[in-house]
């Protein structure tokens, strides 16, 4: 609770209340619908999160998790989007003070981690596959393969994303509306550290208990 | 930025005033969130490979854990604070969770008891049947 | 690899006459209404003012013609229900052989929902939130027109189904293993998945830009108790399509996977659990009925405030009550699959919350009736609907009571009954409450009002009609008649199925009317011309001309109370605060006007009709396009225009506003 009588040494009798306001100003209306769009995604990570629950012991006499999963690959994957996530906040920062040269560094280090992921994730799947625990092997093993592989493909669009961004700061700069669609970048990217926080915790951690 | 106001883009790091203005408040920011979140991150996995923690305490343990590494992305990279700038955001954020807690936790419950309530297989059945 | 996948010519149903005859009138229809537009030279105008529009009134208007056209289908298919239920008793087989009258029950409750019921509630609230803020437009009015014709996609997938394969025989909720791949081949469900997929993220869409647009772009001075309740109720209904929709994308998903890729989240084997189908759909089920009947609940609190000439009574329990509702909705689910097997206590927990969700509509329905009371009602047509969903609405509510009981559940779960319920909520709270809007705001959209008689005529065979097209159906479910069927032996139940066949017609009848009194009303429109408030309104849409120009208000009002036009009026009739009326006008920045939207749909439909067939090259086509499109878009350099000053005087001045605000 903000007891402060100014905000930001503006006495606050003189600001209007928020909700009197009038229309926000654009920069808070698109991020705050960017905002929506994320909580919504969030609840259609957790229909998938809740069917993988319902079906994390229905392994069809194949292969449970404890068999398949490795903690050290996970581990350096979560590294990897953890680092990402920083890297992408150093990006914001770059952006607020209007370095183009430090975004576009940023925006490569970000892109490199993310795409390193990917890869790692890939291998996985491609091993599991490999040996016969593909996702047509058993409920557990779609679950698995479609609560994962649906935050790779964000991760991935992710990737075209940021891309596509750099292409529009060297083309078009800096402007308003490019610092907005960066922003709502930086606020996904942050969203799906925070959806791997909850897929290694259940999936690889709480998931291979005994 | 945006201009002063009650209201605060989700993301946005807090107006500083000229004071606190200047990039390595914000490195500053970043960097802590990083090195909490990689120490919870780093707990976690101690913890779910552990012996000395109660077996059955490990999946709560660990949730906690996210949780905490959650609340670290939240306050250290999305900015979400509990000022009256940011009152949107956060309910917004309850919302969420809210939904996501009906769905996971909804979803887990029942199935769970329409699971238990099925028949049971065959060879549990026939003894079952036999008295 | 076949070039074409699974399409060939035996997806036309040419040996069965009832569809190719539907299916070859329809595509002459609309053959001749696209000659006709071209060779009459409209096409530029149709482009330039309406396909790429993000104006919300015009988008709204579109939803609307969607919703209605997609009416007369889903009608069609239900008066075909009706009359085979009506005659194939006994041996008698009727007319529609099963494989037909299965795709025609599937594709009545998907298109009655999805392609009736979500556009008309959306595009009522298109057209009236953001007047009813005072504010020009959405907060992403691009990504408005996305969603619009995301939706157009879906229903033009659902629609070639009748002619190009064939649709889901597994009725509207698909559920597995029936929709599996191993009991439904076809191309039937894949259609129904698709269909709903891509018009689901332009719902999701439109459910994100409402809630910014009404928490975070209302004009100055309109906190949030100063807000029209239909705004309210708006507020309400997409966020619960933010909350819910994912859901529904999720489940849809996983079915889609376990057809397409051989995955085992629902099959009967290898692990699959079939409940969780039902468990997860409904989820997202319960609060989409409630994402329907929320506006439809506000639409009924402005229409009786305004023909009352009083204000709505207890503003505050109605904000209350509907925000309640928002979050009990999420909390029922289960009473859809009481007989799936939970526990007593389980089922107890939801029969209980069940009926405590009646509470929040009961307090609603009090209101209104307490607002209506010692008013001067004028008994518009608008009212008319209002009063039959009143009285119908209350009743149907009352037989979800009962349904919310589980041991009475057991009892009819799936049979008529539950068919006379839902419908008994769904018609008078969604539809009625949807013609209300219609009729209500239709002046405001077009600068004249629909005609009265035949509007009058319209409601009286709609409330005639649905009752006696559903009321024998509580008596033939607790008969023991189930739903869906193709023919029955008992034929005790004939005399009452012929009853609702009789209300059907009475019902078809009804529509024509609202089709004659469209005609009727066109035609004459320069007598029905009316100015900026027709029905001396409340809420700040009344404030603008009929209709409202592109920028809807040429100075943004500054709002002071609830009920903000009718208190300027009160206050410009006792002489004060009348501004001088040469304001000073600034230029106005509006939305440009946008193809992404169709560009962006037409390759949905593209890839969403390779998929089906699975024709995977044009699949990959389909979504590249969609993808080079939208980059297209995402690098252009201009998306604002510049209203003029000169334009906005020249308007403001060849239509005067009676009240300055």
């Amino acid at each position: 609770m903000n007891i402060a009588v100014t905000i930001d040494d503006v006495a606050r009798e003189t600001l209007p209340i928020a909700s009197e306001a009038g229309p926000a100003p654009k920069r808070i209306v698109v991020a705050y619908g960017f905002w929506i769009f994320l909580l919504s995604d969030i609840v259609m990570f957790s229909a998938l999160f809740a069917a993988y629950a319902a079906l994390v012991h229905a392994t069809a006499g194949g292969p449970s998790g404890a068999v398949l999963f490795n903690q050290g690959t996970a581990a350096i994957e979560t590294a990897c989007l953890l680092l990402s996530s920083y890297t992408c906040g150093m990006m914001s920062l770059s952006v607020n003070s209007r370095s183009r040269s430090a975004v576009y560094f940023f925006a490569a280090v970000t892109f490199a981690l993310g795409t390193m992921f990917l890869a790692l994730e890939l291998r996985e799947f491609a091993g599991m596959i490999s040996d016969g625990a593909g996702p047509q092997r058993s409920a557990f093993l779609s679950a698995f393969f479609t609560l994962v592989g649906c935050h790779g493909l964000h991760v991935t669009a992710g990737l075209v994303w940021l891309t596509v961004m750099m292409a529009q700061v060297a083309v078009k700069g800096l402007r308003a509306n490019v610092e907005r669609r960066l922003l709502c970048f930086a606020l996904f990217w942050h969203a799906l550290d925070i959806i791997w926080v909850w897929l290694f915790t259940v999936v690889y951690l709480i998931g291979v208990q005994p | 930025m945006t201009d002063i106001r009650f209201d605060r883009a989700p993301g946005d790091r807090p107006i500083l005033t000229d004071r606190e203005e200047g990039t390595p408040v914000g490195v500053l920011v970043y960097t802590i969130g990083l090195v909490l979140a990689v120490i919870l991150t780093a707990t976690s996995f101690w913890v779910a490979n552990t012996s000395l923690i109660w077996g059955p305490g490990v999946p709560i343990g660990l949730m906690v854990l996210a949780i905490a590494q959650m609340g670290i992305h939240l306050v250290f990279f999305l900015h979400i604070t509990t000022g009256p700038d940011n009152t949107n955001n956060v309910l917004a954020l309850a919302f969420g969770i809210l939904i996501v807690l009906l769905v996971v936790v909804g979803s887990t419950v029942i199935m769970a008891n329409l699971n238990e309530n099925l028949m049971p297989p065959p060879e549990v059945m026939n003894l079952h049947m036999q008295h | 690899m076949n070039l074409l996948g699974k399409l060939d010519w035996n997806a036309i149903p040419f040996d069965q006459p009832i569809v190719m005859g539907a299916g070859g009138g329809v595509i002459l229809a609309i053959v001749f209404v696209l000659s006709w537009v071209t060779l009459k030279g409209y096409v530029p105008y149709l482009w330039r003012e309406w396909i790429t529009s993000v104006d919300h009134k015009r988008i709204g208007v579109m939803y609307l013609v969607l919703a209605l056209l997609m009416l007369l289908r889903g009608f069609s298919d239900a008066i075909m229900m009706r009359s085979q239920q009506a005659v194939a008793a006994g041996g008698a087989q009727g007319y529609l052989p099963p494989e037909h009258y299965d795709q025609i029950f599937s594709a009545h409750g998907t298109i009655m929902i999805f392609f009736v019921a979500m556009p008309l509630v959306i595009g009522l609230m298109n057209f009236a939130v953001p007047l009813q803020l005072g504010i020009r437009d959405v907060a992403f009015p691009t990504l408005n027109s996305v969603g619009l014709w995301l939706t157009a996609s879906g229903i033009l997938l659902t629609n070639v189904s009748l002619v190009i394969g064939e649709f889901a025989r597994t009725g509207w909720m698909a559920y597995p293993p029936l929709s599996e791949l191993q009991f439904s081949p076809g191309v039937g469900v894949d259609y129904y998945l698709w269909s709903l997929q891509i018009s689901g993220i332009g719902t999701l869409l439109t459910g994100i830009n409402f809630v910014t647009t009404i928490l975070k772009a209302r004009a100055p001075g309109m906190g949030y108790m100063r807000m029209p309740v239909f705004c309210w109720t708006a507020l309400a209904s997409n966020l619960m399509i933010v909350a819910v929709f994912p859901i529904l994308t999720a489940t849809l998903a996983m079915l889609l996977l376990d057809r397409y890729v051989g995955f085992h989240f629902f099959s009967l084997d290898a692990g699959g659990n079939v409940m969780m189908y039902v468990n997860l759909f409904w989820m997202w089920g319960h609060p989409e009925v409630y994402i329907l009947v929320l506006p439809a609940f506000g639409i009924f609190s402005e229409v009786s405030a305004t023909f009352s000439g009083k204000p709505l009574f207890g503003y505050r329990s109605m904000v209350a009550a509907t925000m309640a509702i928002c979050i009990l909705s999420m909390m029922v689910w289960l009473h859809h699959f009481f007989t799936m097997g939970a526990s007593a206590s389980v089922n107890a927990f939801f029969g209980v919350a069940s009926m405590i969700i009646g509470v929040p509509t009961g307090v609603k329905v009090f209101n209104w009736m307490f607002t209506m009371y010692g008013g001067r009602v004028r008994f518009e047509v608008p009212v008319l609907w209002t009063i039959g969903f009143m009285v119908t609405f209350v009743l149907g509510g009352l037989t979800g009571v009962l349904l919310a009981v589980p041991p009475v559940d057991w009892q009819v779960h799936n049979s008529l009954f539950l068919v006379a319920h839902f419908h008994h909520v769904i018609i008078p709270g969604v539809v009625f409450g949807a013609f209300a809007g219609y009729v209500y705001w239709f002046p405001k959209a077009f600068g004249f009002k629909l005609d009265e008689t035949w509007g009058r005529r319209a409601f009286w065979c709609w409330f005639i009609g649905f009752h006696l097209a559903f009321m024998p159906l509580y008596v033939v479910g607790l008969m023991g008649m189930t739903r869906r069927l193709q023919h029955y032996d008992v034929l005790s139940w004939q005399p009452w199925l012929l009853v609702a066949e009789v209300g059907a017609v009475i019902v078809l009848a009804g529509i024509a009317c609202q089709v004659i009194q469209l005609v009727v009303s066109i035609r004459n429109r320069e007598k029905l011309r009316v100015g900026g408030d027709p029905w001396n309104g409340r809420t700040l849409e009344w404030a603008t001309a009929s209709p409202p120009p592109a920028w809807n208000f040429a100075v943004v009002p500054h709002v002071a109370t609830l009920d903000a036009f009718w208190n300027a009026k009160r206050r410009a009739a006792t002489g004060a605060n009348q501004a001088a009326q040469a304001r000073a006008y600034t230029p106005i920045e509006m939305p440009k006007n946008s193809p992404i939207g169709f560009v962006n749909a037409f390759f949905a439909v593209v890839t969403g009709f390779a998929l089906i067939w699975h024709i995977w090259w044009m699949a990959g086509v389909g979504l590249l396009g969609a993808f080079a499109a939208f980059l297209v878009f995402a690098f252009r350099d201009e998306d604002e225009v510049e209203v003029p000053v000169e334009q906005i005087a020249r308007f403001e001045q060849s239509h005067p506003a009676e009240v300055v605000l």
